[in-house]
């Protein structure tokens, strides 16, 4: 019998990313593994959307390598990402989670019921028939975890996924991330809200730059900083 | 206005030849549209969707092509069908088949353009989420014309406008002919030009309420689809 397909562990060995000769992330060496939430804090625009796009295998490096299960080529068929604004697609959120299990191969006579079930499992019981585009923002992020967790993935990447969201719809959000992540699913999300990462993270990279300043047990990193930069994001400080 | 009464009058009586005229155009203007739809559709949708080597032309070309004089469409393809011309072994010219080639080639290029704006700007939006759910190339451009398709609603609406509305094109390769291949702009234009002003009037009329009733129901449709799809 065959061992499964995993994409974990994620190396990124000397990483970099350009566009336009603006270097977005710079020389970044990262190793994501099984276990408990990864989360990578930093300021706007230090390079976290690049990062999980990199490790979803959006777009590739510019220099450097990565490689998922010691893949380098590897399709995303295990990895899924909720962007920090996800299109709707103009059908109902029951059709937009369909859609994802479609996608994801998932036979006809199945879609429905497992529709449903990602359904509660976000906690969208009752708006399965409400169109997509006309749910509440925290509803809507709720709606891609569902899309994102039609594939079953064994890594799940969520940008800034409380960004703009108010309190409840934040617990929500978060609530569902717990859930996912004890269920085995790895989980590697990006924020700039440092309450969410004390709350969520079992391991935090701090980015800023476009390189990784510091990372490692998020208790460690929180109750003592190794760098300049991780003391003055703990204490509020902006990094520009 | 005795003119207006008497277009009234004909219009009420449902008279034959009349109704002949009105139910050519229909044919002929929604047979342009369906298959003006299905080659603009996709291609308008596969050029969104690629990059290759003189794309930016393309774009810029069929652009131009929005613009197309129905004059010229009705001579090349006049030229096209000809008894000389390399499809004159079809016997097609001065026939309603003849006039729907006509159309089709002088609004497929109208959907085409509409279509690739519609397919490119929702793209832009669905990239991301389509690359991320592994949606092969086939599988998105049915995705993105399922879900523009209120959009491309009004690209075929464009072309029907057009292809109703247009007088040159049909009468080159339709010749006019009455009770065969005669529309009601070429009727309008005739009638007019031999002071028959009720009969040109009460098809002006029809034409009227004709492309109005179409883009009432295709608006209706749309904020319908829209209020359930969203």
């Amino acid at each position: 019998m065959r061992a499964p397909v995993t994409d974990l562990p994620i190396v990124l060995e000397d990483v970099s990313f350009s566009a336009g000769g603006v270097t977005i992330l710079d020389r970044i060496s990262l190793v994501l593994v099984a276990g408990s939430p990864t989360v990578l804090i930093g300021p706007n625009g230090a390079g976290k959307t690049t990062l999980l796009r990199l490790v979803m295998g959006l777009i590739a490096p510019t220099r450097g390598r990565v490689t998922w299960g010691g893949r380098e080529q590897a399709s995303p068929t295990h990895r899924a990402i909720v962007f920090q604004r996800p299109a709707m697609l103009r059908r109902s959120a029951a059709g937009n989670i369909r859609y994802a299990l479609a996608a994801a191969g998932v036979p006809r006579a199945r879609r429905a019921a497992h529709a449903l079930a990602l359904g509660a499992l976000v906690g969208l019981t009752g708006l399965e028939r409400r169109p997509a585009r006309k749910l509440s923002g925290g509803e809507q992020q709720r709606l891609a975890l569902a899309r994102a967790l039609a594939k079953e993935p064994q890594l799940l990447l969520l940008d800034e996924p409380t960004a703009s969201l108010d309190p409840a719809a934040t617990k929500a959000i978060e609530d569902v991330i717990r859930k996912v992540a004890a269920s085995g699913i790895k989980v590697v999300m990006s924020t700039h809200d440092l309450g969410e990462a004390k709350r969520l993270a079992g391991e935090i990279v701090l980015v800023h730059r476009g390189r990784v300043i510091e990372s490692g047990a998020a208790e460690t990193f929180f109750a003592a900083p190794k760098t300049i930069e991780a003391r003055r994001f703990i204490a509020g400080e902006l990094l520009v | 206005m005795p003119g207006d009464v008497s277009a009234l009058q004909l219009l009420l009586s449902g008279d034959p030849a009349l109704l002949a005229i009105v139910r050519l155009s229909l044919i002929v203007s929604l047979s342009a549209v369906v298959f003006g739809g299905l080659i603009g559709v996709p291609f308008g949708a596969a050029v969104a969707l690629t990059r290759f080597p003189g794309r930016e032309a393309v774009i810029v070309i069929l652009n131009a092509l929005m613009g197309l004089p129905p004059v010229v469409v009705g001579l090349a393809v006049y030229l096209l069908l000809s008894r000389s011309g390399p499809l004159g072994s079809w016997g097609l010219l001065f026939t309603p088949q003849a006039m729907i080639v006509a159309q089709t080639v002088l609004i497929a290029p109208i959907i085409a353009a509409l279509a690739r704006q519609t397919v490119e700007d929702l793209w832009s939006e669905y990239r991301d989420e389509l690359a991320a759910m592994d949606v092969g190339p086939l599988g998105r451009i049915a995705t993105l014309i399922w879900d523009g398709r209120f959009s491309l609603v009004t690209a075929l609406l464009a072309g029907f406008g057009r292809a109703a509305a247009e007088v040159g094109a049909v009468l080159i390769v339709g010749g006019n002919i009455d009770g065969f291949t005669r529309t009601m702009t070429t009727a309008i234009a005739l009638e007019t030009s031999k002071g028959d002003l009720p009969l040109a009037i009460g098809l002006g009329l029809v034409l009227i309420a004709i492309v109005v009733v179409v883009n009432a129901a295709a608006w209706g449709l749309r904020r319908a689809g829209e209020r359930l799809a969203g």
